[in-house]
């Protein structure tokens, strides 16, 4: 059956038109103005302090920072290479120390434990202050319970434990966020196929969190490498050699950096300027290869 | 509207279910002579003559998973009361009912995933082959591996096609003599192979939805289940994917037990043999709750029900 119409009759003249612009509402404007202001101010700080301390640092930005020791009497000739290797001795050990740990917390929360118990919730609010407490009163611990207590000394192994410890709150905040992002559907679909709970959060739940939990280790430990407050606390000084083991007395960057801009001499200014950049780029390097790593989990699907 | 329409639909489908039913019984004849004699002259009978309206079937097929009693409650709150049920070996089910008439509820009892929902708890049994499901020394993990799910949203694992499948046989510790085979077979179950064969490898997500949601049953065959449940599988997907489903359903049911929740009547009527009709109704104190009110030959649902509440339902009155 076709059913003929009658042609459409053209549109009826409007009095005024319908669809008229009256422009961008200045209450829109002005929000995105807020915005782009709020983003230039972070920015902008940011290029500022990175420009100058280019700058300041430049004529001792050489190899000299490496290849030689810090010394409190010659600048010319002073360089960082205690400081990076303790750096980096550091960050390894505390990294072995808070990602499993803080990884595994984090499952601990959010697969295993009834988030309705008391003592869960307890340990849930108490990670959360832990996050806002001060490095310095996690500096004040490792003293008096690392290096004294447990009598492990101003060594590389009290200043990683230390230094876990403050960044762990971190480590689980990020790990839960990221997995708890992992569809619930993901572990329905495997524990009906007859997965333990365990397998289900080891070849599913983990693998699909990896990225989140990437970027939560590259934060706490950023965080981790520009502390000076602790290391200072646990009594981390000057010292001229590179570490050779756990037990091994250190220095690091950040405690370099301070503790040359408090000499006098304007030639230990442009050194602090130029560990900071040493400092910046180890930092930058760091945080690509986490980078790279969350990227390369990513792109698998 | 749609009803009026639809009516012949239910009488057609429930030829084509008669004949396969008729299939079946004659499979499940050969075990059936050994172990219940007396019920051979009646099923024969039935065969035979085709009579599609009696319920004579019911003595040959042996019951997979029977309810008695069976309550959930969330917390304090019941939320679906006293079910019995019986569901027959290589049988289609079909839940169907209202929303929060608790089918989906039920269903989960099955492979016991409500334990997965803190607060839910069972009373009464759910008894798979005679074993309480519910037993204090039965394995979870056993009963989700011969009682399979598939889930309302396809959910492939974020892997490649074949690693979904492989994952069942691996989680569970299976030594195979060849892992592609069992994935080759898998997946030719659910009627997928011929689509996926050259692409193995890729991830599973790249699949359309209701290639997605056979490879969720493939995945489900791989581990050898004996009962697939299905929660609603085709209400993500369009009408030319889950009629590609509801053939698989089918074709599957010569070999396993179905039992499915399903929103579309026309789609309960098409695949299934049985139906069981559910309804929420709120008690003497104002507490709405899930109920069974009826479970019958599909057949009979649809042009005949016993319940004055099914006949409603069915012809669009409420729901």
């Amino acid at each position: 059956m076709t059913i003929t119409e009658p042609p459409l009759s053209p549109p009826a003249p409007l009095d005024r038109p319908l669809l008229k612009a009256t422009g961008e509402p200045l209450r829109e404007r002005a929000f995105k103005w807020l915005l782009w202001f709020c983003m230039a101010v972070g920015l902008v700080t940011l290029v500022v302090l990175l420009t100058y301390v280019f700058i300041k640092g430049w004529s001792r930005l050489d190899f000299r920072l490496v290849t030689n020791m810090p010394s409190s009497v010659l600048p010319e000739t002073a360089g960082a290479q205690s400081a990076i290797t303790g750096t980096l001795w550091l960050m390894t050990f505390t990294a072995l120390w808070s990602l499993p740990t803080g990884i595994l917390a984090a499952i601990y929360l959010e697969e295993y434990g009834d988030a309705d118990r008391w003592y869960n919730r307890a340990i849930e609010i108490n990670i959360l202050n832990l996050a806002a407490v001060p490095s310095i009163v996690f500096g004040i611990l490792g003293l008096a319970f690392i290096s004294r207590g447990l009598g492990f000394g101003p060594t590389i192994l009290t200043g990683s434990i230390t230094l876990a410890l403050l960044v762990l709150p971190v480590v689980v905040i990020a790990s839960r966020e990221a997995i708890r992002a992992v569809p619930q559907s993901i572990r329905a679909g495997s524990l009906a196929l007859g997965a333990t709970q365990w397998q289900t959060v080891y070849r599913q739940v983990l693998p699909a969190a990896i990225p989140g939990i990437a970027t939560g280790a590259i934060l706490a430990l950023s965080r981790a490498i520009g502390e000076a407050a602790p290391l200072l606390m646990l009594g981390v000084s000057f010292v001229q050699f590179n570490p050779d083991g756990l037990m091994s007395n250190f220095t690091a960057l950040p405690v370099q950096i301070y503790s040359w801009t408090t000499e006098a001499r304007p030639e230990y200014g442009t050194l602090a300027a130029a560990a900071s950049v040493v400092l910046l780029i180890l930092l930058l390097s760091m945080n690509s290869v986490a980078i790279y790593i969350r990227n390369k989990t990513q792109k698998r699907w | 509207m749609s009803i009026p329409n639809d009516t012949p639909s239910p009488s057609a489908a429930s030829s084509v279910s008669t004949s396969g039913t008729r299939i079946r019984v004659n499979e499940s004849l050969a075990g059936a002579m050994t172990e219940s004699t007396p019920d051979l002259p009646v099923s024969v009978a039935a065969v035979t003559s085709g009579a599609t309206d009696s319920d004579d079937n019911n003595g040959v097929h042996e019951s997979v998973i029977t309810t008695r009693d069976l309550s959930v409650f969330y917390g304090s709150y019941q939320a679906v009361r006293n079910v019995d049920m019986d569901f027959g070996k290589n049988r289609i089910t079909a839940m169907i009912g209202p929303s929060g008439c608790g089918k989906s509820t039920v269903l989960r009892c099955f492979n016991r995933m409500n334990d997965l929902i803190a607060s839910a708890r069972v009373e009464g049994t759910v008894m798979y082959h005679g074993q309480d499901v519910y037993a204090d020394d039965v394995d979870t993990i056993e009963v989700r591996r011969r009682v399979g799910m598939v889930f309302q949203k396809p959910n492939p694992f974020p892997k490649s096609i074949y690693d979904n499948i492989a994952y069942g046989p691996r989680v569970n510790g299976w030594k195979v003599n060849s892992m592609d085979d069992v994935v080759e077979e898998a997946l030719t179950r659910a009627a997928l192979w011929d689509e996926v064969k050259d692409k193995l490898k890729e991830s599973a997500l790249a699949l359309s939805g209701g290639q997605q949601q056979r490879l969720c049953i493939a995945r489900c065959i791989a581990v050898q289940p004996d009962v697939i449940l299905m929660d609603e599988p085709c209400a993500s997907l369009d009408p030319i994917a889950t009629s590609k489903i509801e053939d698989l359903m089918r074709e599957l049911a010569s070999d396993y037990t179905i039992i499915i929740v399903t929103h579309n009547m026309q789609q309960a009527a098409r695949v299934s043999d049985r139906t069981a009709f559910f309804t929420a109704e709120i008690d003497d104190e104002g507490v709405r709750h899930g109920r069974l009110v009826e479970m019958d030959k599909t057949n009979k649902i649809f042009t005949n029900p016993s319940d004055p509440r099914t006949e409603g339902y069915i012809s669009g009155r409420f729901g």
